[in-house]
This record gives C-alpha cells, sequence and structure tokens, in this order.
C-alpha cells in the first residue's frame, strides 16, 4: 500500500520542531508498525538524509520503550497493543497518517519522536517498592497465603509496562493511571500493607512534583493503555491516599 | 594455562559453596563506603545484583543502553522460573535440578556451579515474594507450578505470560529503593564503549551518552558486566533491537576470554518469519508445549495443499497428522528440550512437511487440551452431560486463564485466532549459553572485572534449560556475586577513589573517539542494517541448527570480508555530537562482525555434536547429537589477539565426579 506520513521531527530539545511530509510506497499489511518507518529510514539513509529517531527496542509489547501518538492516539488505533504491535494490516491504501510523539510537559521530547520519561523513574523511586533486603533469608514463600482473587488482581495491575501511554492520552497529561498501578499491586499484597500509608503519599507527591496534571475521571487512559489497565485502580489509590491523610 | 583456574572450592559439591562462603575475606561496613562498582546492564542479572551491593553498602552505578533500567530485555521472559522447592511433592531437590540442568546442557558445564545454581533457587522465590512479585497461585493461596521442558517434576514459578517481566520489576524496584537512598547513581541512556584497565585490574568503564553524545569516564573498584546475549548477531531473533555484545566483547579485547561462543540456543517456538521487512522474531513460551500437541501432515500431498491454501489444519483427520515429537520421543514428547525439539522441527520442514508458505513452519495444537479442560471443568462445576459446544467454551477459559496475552500477541502478529485453529511456529534464535569465561567467583580473565547472568557461559553449558534463564541471572545478581566480589574487593579497603584523569582513561577515551570518528568516515555506501542482514544470513545459513566445516569455514572468510566492506562503506548520517541511534547500532554490528567469525571457528573447532551445537558429520543414524567426550569435553575459551582468526584457544577442561556422562536420551 502507498502512505502519506507527516512525522514530527525536530533536531533537539532546544529546537522548535514541525510536521515533515513523506510518502511511502510498498508496504504491506503484515508489517509492523515500526517495520514500516525502519522501511522509511533506510530510504531516507540512502537519500542521505537524517532517519527519523524513535525509541522501540523489545519489538514484542513488554518493554515499554515504544511510544508515538499515531493519528492523535498513543499506540495508533488498535486496542491493547504497543506501536511495535500495531501492524499495517490496520490501515489502507492511499491513508495519511500523522505520527508525533507522547506530548506532556512532563515527557519533554529529546529528539524527534524521542521523548525523556525519566519522570516515571523517579516516580516509582519515592516509593514503588516494598523495603526488603535481598540478601535472601526472608521467610518461606508459601508462608503467607495470598487469596487469588487479590493476587490476580495484584498481577493485573502489575503488568503496567510504564510506556506513558496514559499520558499521552490524558487531556491534564495525569499519570494517575501509572503511579496507581504501582499502589495497588503493592495495597493488595500483605507485603505491601507495611508501608502503605508512606508509599501512597511519597508517589503522589513526586507525581505532583513532576507536572503531571490531576485525573478529571475521562477515563481516556484506559482506553489507550496497551496492557488494559483499569481505572479501579485510580480508585484504590485515592482511596489509599485518603485514608492515608486520616493516619497521617 | 594457568589463567584458567576455575577456583572451584574442594570437599563434597553439596558444601562447596557453604564451605566457600564460610573461607572468602569480607569487606567491613565502614570500608564498603569507599568502595566503588560499576555494574554494566540492568536486567535481572545486572539489576539485582547493583541493589544488593549497595544495599551491602557499596557505592555503585549502573549504566544501561535504555532510557529506564525497567525496560532490559529480561522483561520479555514469558514462561517462569525454575526453583527446586518440591512444593508439588513430585519428588523434586536441588540434586534433581542440578542432575537436569547438566544432562539438559549435554555435558558441558561445571557442576560445581550448576549445584550451586539449584541450591540457591529456593532462596529466589522466598526473595521474590517479599519484594511483592505478584507469582500465580491456586486458590488455596500457595503457590501454582507448571512444567517445562527436559524434565519431568513441575517446577515452574509464574506470573501468567509475563514472568520475566515481574521479576525484573521486582529488582527495578529493589534498585529504586537504594536510588532513593542515593546508593545508585543509574547512568541510563549509556552505553559502555570501553573497559579501562589499570595495573592490569579493571578499574572503570569509557561510556557514550547516548543523548548528548558526550564521551564519559567512570571509575570503579571493580566493575560487573551484565549485559546479556549476543542473539543479534543472527540479526533475525527474540532479543530486543538494541541487544548486543558490545560490553562483553569490548572487554574480551582488554583480555576477558569468551567462552563456547557457537553454543546458541534455537528456540523451538517462535511465530514463524513472515517477509524481508521482518525486524525481529516473537517468542511463544515453552509454555505452551505443557499443553498445545506439535505436528505436521502424515502425507506430503496434505503439507502441499495446506501450503497452497486448499486444505485447513482443521479439516485433516487425527490419522492424517504426524505428532512427530511424541512419535520420535515417547517418555518427554512434547517437552523435549529446545534443542532436541528444534531439531525436529527442521528435519520435518526441510523433507517437505513445512505448513507456512515459506515451508517453515509447524503446528501447535491445543485442540485437545481445550477439550480436556473442557471435560474437567464441566466436571468440578457440575455441569451434567455438556455438550460439545459447552465443554470448548469451558475449555477455552482454562486455555485463556493460562495463557491469555500469549495467544493475544499471537493473534495480533499473525491475524489468525490460534483458539480456532493451530498456531504455527518455528524456531529462533534466542539466547546464547556462551559468552564471557568466568571462574566460580564469576571473575572473568581480568581481574576486578566480573560477568554475570546471559553473558557469562558458565551454567547451562551446550544447551540451557526454559525457565533457567531467570533462575541464573537472579541467582548470579542476588546471592552469588555480592558474595565473590567482596573477597575481591577486601583487597581494595586502602585504594581510595580511583582517579579519572590516568593515563590509562586518557588513552582508552582516546581510542573510543577515534573509533567512532571512524564510524562516521565510512564511504557512504549502505546502511548498518545492510550489512546486519548480510551478517545474519551468513550466520542463520552456516552457523544455525545445523553445521557443516565446509559451511563454517565459508562462514569465516565471508564475515571477514564482509567486516571489511563495513568499515570501509557503511553509511551513517548526521553526527556523533547528539542522539545518533545509526551511529549506537553501527558500534554494535561492528563488534558483532568480530563475534561472528569467532563463532563460527569455535564451531568449526568442536568436531562432536552436543546441545544446540549440531555438527551434521557428527550425528547417530537416527539423526540425534553424536557427543565425543573423549576429545571434548572441556570449555573453549578464546584469547583475543587481534583479528578473531588469530584468537588463541585455551581449555578448561570438565570434571563430573557426581554424575556420570550418558548420552542424552528423551525417547
Amino acid at each position: 500500500m502507498k502512505l502519506n506520513l507527516k512525522i514530527w521531527r525536530q533536531k533537539d530539545a532546544k529546537t522548535k520542531g514541525e510536521l515533515v511530509d513523506y510518502t511511502l510506497k510498498g508496504i504491506e499489511g503484515d508489517m509492523s508498525f515500526l517495520e514500516m518507518l525502519d522501511v522509511l529510514n533506510e530510504q531516507l539513509i540512502n537519500k542521505g538524509e537524517e532517519p527519523v529517531q524513535f525509541d522501540h527496542d523489545c519489538r514484542e509489547g513488554i518493554c515499554g520503550a515504544c511510544s508515538l501518538q499515531i493519528n492523535g492516539e498513543p499506540h495508533g488505533p488498535d486496542r491493547l497493543v504497543t506501536t511495535c504491535q500495531l501492524h499495517m494490516r490496520k490501515f489502507n491504501d492511499g491513508d495519511t497518517i500523522v505520527i508525533e510523539p507522547f506530548r506532556a510537559t512532563a515527557f519533554p521530547v529529546i529528539t524527534d519522536l524521542v521523548v525523556d520519561r525519566s519522570a516515571f523513574d523517579r516516580i516509582q523511586q519515592a516509593g514503588g517498592y516494598i523495603s526488603v533486603n535481598t540478601s535472601g533469608n526472608t521467610v518461606d514463600a508459601n508462608a503467607i497465603p495470598i487469596n487469588k482473587h487479590d493476587a490476580d488482581e495484584a498481577m493485573d495491575a502489575a503488568t503496567c509496562i510504564g510506556c506513558g501511554a496514559c499520558v499521552a492520552a490524558c487531556k491534564n497529561a495525569s499519570a494517575m493511571l501509572f503511579t496507581s498501578a504501582k499502589v495497588s499491586q503493592f495495597a493488595l499484597l500483605p507485603q505491601g500493607r507495611v508501608e502503605a500509608v508512606d508509599r501512597v503519599q511519597n508517589m503522589v507527591r513526586q507525581m505532583d512534583l513532576e507536572g503531571f496534571g490531576n485525573c478529571t475521571n475521562t477515563g481516556a487512559c484506559e482506553v489507550e493503555c496497551p496492557k488494559g489497565i483499569s481505572l479501579k485502580n485510580i480508585a484504590r489509590m485515592n482511596r489509599e491516599y485518603l485514608s492515608a491523610s486520616v493516619k497521617g | 594455562m594457568g589463567i584458567l583456574d576455575s577456583k572451584v572450592p574442594k570437599g563434597p559439591l553439596a558444601n562447596k559453596w557453604t564451605q566457600h562462603k564460610n573461607d572468602i575475606n569480607l569487606v567491613n561496613p565502614a570500608n564498603k563506603r569507599n568502595i566503588d562498582i560499576i555494574v554494566v546492564g540492568t536486567g535481572l542479572a545486572g539489576g539485582s545484583a547493583a541493589a544488593t551491593l549497595a544495599e551491602l553498602g557499596y557505592n555503585v552505578k549502573t549504566f544501561c543502553y535504555q532510557d529506564s533500567p525497567r525496560r532490559a530485555h529480561s522483561i520479555a521472559a514469558q514462561g517462569g522460573i525454575n526453583a527446586a522447592k518440591n512444593y508439588q511433592g513430585d519428588g523434586d531437590s536441588a540434586y534433581r535440578l542440578f542432575y537436569d540442568t547438566i544432562k539438559g546442557g549435554d555435558y558441558r558445564s561445571r557442576e560445581a556451579n550448576v549445584y550451586r545454581l539449584a541450591e540457591e533457587s529456593a532462596n529466589i522465590i522466598d526473595q521474590c515474594v517479599a519484594q511483592g512479585v505478584p507469582f500465580a497461585r491456586e486458590y488455596g493461596g500457595l503457590l501454582d507450578n507448571r512444567s517445562f521442558g527436559g524434565v519431568l517434576v513441575s517446577r515452574t514459578f509464574y506470573a501468567k505470560g509475563q514472568t520475566g517481566q515481574q521479576l525484573l520489576l521486582g529488582a527495578y524496584a529493589a534498585m529504586n529503593r537504594q536510588i532513593n537512598r542515593g546508593k545508585i547513581k543509574a547512568y541510563n541512556r549509556h552505553e559502555m564503549m570501553d573497559l579501562v584497565l589499570v595495573d592490569g585490574k579493571a578499574r572503570g568503564i569509557i561510556a557514550r551518552n547516548l543523548v548528548t553524545g558526550e564521551i564519559e569516564r567512570h571509575s570503579a573498584h571493580a566493575v560487573v558486566l551484565a549485559t546479556g546475549g549476543y542473539g543479534n548477531v543472527f540479526f533475525l531473533s527474540t532479543n530486543a533491537m538494541g541487544s548486543n555484545v558490545m560490553a562483553a566483547w569490548r572487554a574480551h579485547r582488554r583480555g576477558a576470554f569468551f567462552a563456547n561462543p557457537c553454543f546458541t540456543q534455537i528456540h523451538p517456538t517462535c511465530i514463524p518469519v513472515s517477509g524481508d521487512h521482518q525486524s525481529k522474531l516473537t517468542l511463544m513460551s515453552e509454555s505452551l508445549r505443557n499443553d498445545g500437541r506439535i505436528w505436521v501432515p502424515k502425507r506430503i500431498d496434505d503439507a502441499i495443499a495446506i501450503r497452497e491454501g486448499r486444505l485447513k489444519p482443521v479439516q485433516l483427520k487425527e490419522e492424517d497428522r504426524d505428532y512427530y515429537l511424541e512419535r520420535r520421543y515417547p517418555a518427554f514428547g512434547n517437552l523435549v528440550p529446545r534443542d532436541v525439539a528444534s531439531r525436529a522441527a527442521k528435519e520435518r520442514c526441510d523433507a517437505g512437511f513445512g505448513v507456512n508458505k515459506t515451508g517453515e513452519a509447524v503446528y501447535l495444537d491445543f485442540a485437545s487440551a481445550i477439550q480436556r479442560y473442557g471435560k474437567e471443568e464441566a466436571l468440578t462445576h457440575g455441569i451434567k452431560n455438556p455438550d460439545e459446544k459447552e465443554i470448548t467454551r469451558l475449555g477455552k477459559k482454562v486455555i485463556e486463564a493460562k495463557y491469555g496475552n500469549l495467544f493475544q500477541m499471537y493473534e495480533k502478529i499473525v491475524d489468525e485466532n490460534p483458539y480456532e485453529t493451530p498456531m504455527m511456529i518455528y524456531p529462533a534464535v534466542h539466547y546464547t549459553m556462551g559468552g564471557l569465561w568466568v571462574d566460580y567467583n564469576l571473575q572473568t580473565t581480568i581481574e576486578g572485572c566480573y560477568c554475570a547472568g546471559e553473558a557469562n557461559f558458565s551454567d547451562h553449558g551446550a544447551n540451557r534449560l526454559g525457565a533457567s534463564a531467570l533462575m541464573q541471572g537472579l541467582a548470579d545478581g542476588y546471592f552469588v556475586l555480592p558474595y565473590t566480589i567482596g573477597d575481591y574487593l577486601s583487597k581494595d579497603i586502602r585504594t581510595g577513589a580511583i582517579p579519572t584523569d590516568l593515563p590509562e582513561f586518557e588513552a582508552s577515551e582516546a581510542a573510543v573517539k577515534e573509533r567512532l570518528q571512524k564510524l562516521m568516515s565510512g564511504s557512504g555506501q549502505h546502511s548498518v542494517d545492510y550489512y546486519h542482514k548480510k551478517l545474519g544470513k551468513i550466520m542463520w545459513d552456516k552457523c544455525g541448527m545445523a553445521r557443516n566445516a565446509k559451511g563454517l569455514q565459508e562462514a569465516i572468510v565471508e564475515i571477514a570480508a564482509l567486516r571489511a566492506d563495513f568499515w570501509e562503506n557503511v553509511k551513517i548520517p548526521g553526527k556523533a555530537d547528539g542522539m545518533n541511534q545509526e551511529l549506537e547500532k553501527a558500534g554494535r554490528v561492528a563488534d558483532f562482525l568480530e563475534l561472528g567469525e569467532l563463532f563460527a571457528k569455535d564451531a568449526l573447532t568442536r568436531n562432536e555434536s552436543c546441545g544446540g551445537h549440531f555438527r551434521e558429520e557428527y550425528q547417530t543414524p537416527e539423526g540425534e547429537a553424536l557427543r565425543d567426550d573423549e576429545n571434548f569435553k572441556f570449555v573453549s575459551a578464546w584469547e583475543y589477539k587481534g583479528e578473531p582468526k588469530d584468537a588463541v584457544l585455551h581449555k578448561e577442561e570438565l570434571v563430573y565426579e557426581n554424575i556420570e556422562l550418558k548420552t542424552r536420551s528423551y525417547k
């Protein structure tokens, strides 16, 4: 198929960017979206132009490196996939596709389609862990039985890949879905309850410091999340936060 | 040959590790504060090592090329992690895990290392549960297990099909705790370009900041490399796009021996290649072989009809299907080890029975598992006389709960529903058992340079069993390296900080800059990917699932020529002083072009078949691997001498005191 691409090009953080038009032929439905960009880049390199830079690594939907706002949607039109797993069969011959970086104040553009998502790391550093030493000598893994329903729900929250689609989808650029997924995972497990009060307060404080917006319950994050992280997690985090504020 | 002292402690196998821990030197907590350690790579091995070392009190700097430690490729491991917990009461023990691993590795790994791994395995599960890793549980609230290939017990712990992700996020969380305490400083989007040796000891690295392009010097008292495997030498593999051998190869060039480079694992169950545009391959977890049955048509006419789209697999009657693994290996059936399953798939496809348009695919079928689970569910839910439809519905629900994310992934990529029609799979490069040679303490042949996880060679011999990579990464990082490195660092308590203005740092930085300059000044004929794809094709055709002397000799010549062409004519747009992903790729491919040649040379030297290394000249009449213990019961450790062709072979003889060497049989 033949495609008209409008791609955000930006030299570096200081330079102003713009959408640049490219026409691409010979794209097959079995190609992934990133493989389509590989084809474009190969052509650009052969023409002596600079290729489009974008983050990607595992190309199987789990590392969370790939991003891209495709026709206004994070990870494009398909549901429950990352850009690397989006296939060109979802598009038609002659389509115009607009490709931009994830947009948020807390995700500054580094170059082209590459953004800086280190704010997510700093939120995790503020409390996204259980303070247990890693030298072994803990209790036997089966010493504390955990209700299967809770364990499964914790797992569902834990599948977040930290890609930032929730932020890019939100009109407030809120990181509530991301932060709440980690808070939920630990809030649901007995191991995590011990530090629950401090954890939620520290993580939310860092989230605010990073410049993410507030949640106004539009639910766009849940729709665009490639891992289907549920809005319920935000509700749970709000509960945790409220009860932590009361406990002080 | 004194350099290759494995330093395996004396004494009975089961006591070696405990005794060793009692014997080695420790560093006083106050002194640890004055000691710096660099950890390169933040996957399971690097992340867990960094967290534990920092927790012990050392000052740790971590480096990863990704934008966050959480994205290291350990994250993509699907199926599970082995541990000899014997929670299922099926007769498992540390000894059995040890035995299975040695046998699975076709008797080419070091007994003492593997036993230590088996011993520590149970501790890993306890540790991870304490960290909040949400492993799958049964209704009683206790941990669930599944089976993997090459074993007769259920010892694999899992978190859906995302076990690697959950374990890595556990290690990442442990790292974050130390970053928050200021004990780890994380350098993300940084790539190690060289290892710096001072007086023969590893004392730092030269790194490139991938955002600004700056070349940086970092010093430490010891350097840990945990940078994963080199499967991307094949271009197409299940590795991440950025996975590379640079750190290990740079250390190799500085004196670290590279062991068993030809031992590569070709995983039997990956999604087949769909076209020339393909950039990487996707694994379908081995856990699927718990329930999926592998087959091709019995008659070649049917295979042709399927390839041409005239026949659908579901139309083929049971008696017209060849469940070739069940036929050839009745004892282990679909759960034979990976090397055996891969070769069997290749054998059928080479004979013309492949089922996709390229003729390189076999079926992995869940129909009978859906029926079996459906009936079981109907029974446990008290549904009397369920009809066929009801059974199928219930069965699909069970399969979805077990493998839902894998099925979804398959459907997105292939555009077929695997609940309705069998999956198509084919072997693909997945893991490299070879890597930097390390002694029992995980130290390479360079003093102070340690190597952990997939990047070292130590535990899996010539073939790794499923769910053992996660186990090794975490055992090395959490429980082995933090102890053994202390023994070395105990001599460094009076050294003080290592200055970065030493002439060794100057020289190393200059060499790095010169290399980058050289890369940037190619004549501009072809892109980096052009060379990488060419290299991959040589590797797959001549150093892949089956190798022979003639092909390997050709590969050596072809790779050397390709390397010369690359340095002459590669085209890298842009500049070196900023983000330049083509330049990053070029540096990695340049090293693959050296490693690939050593790989072929190693395979040519090893005149036997063992594990994943299958030399066509050495096979039994039934087509099984023919090992030669008399002449090849050793680890090949290669010393760098300039060009790969000049590399010098050192041998570490493998000593089996506790296990009798046998021909591997899964029949």
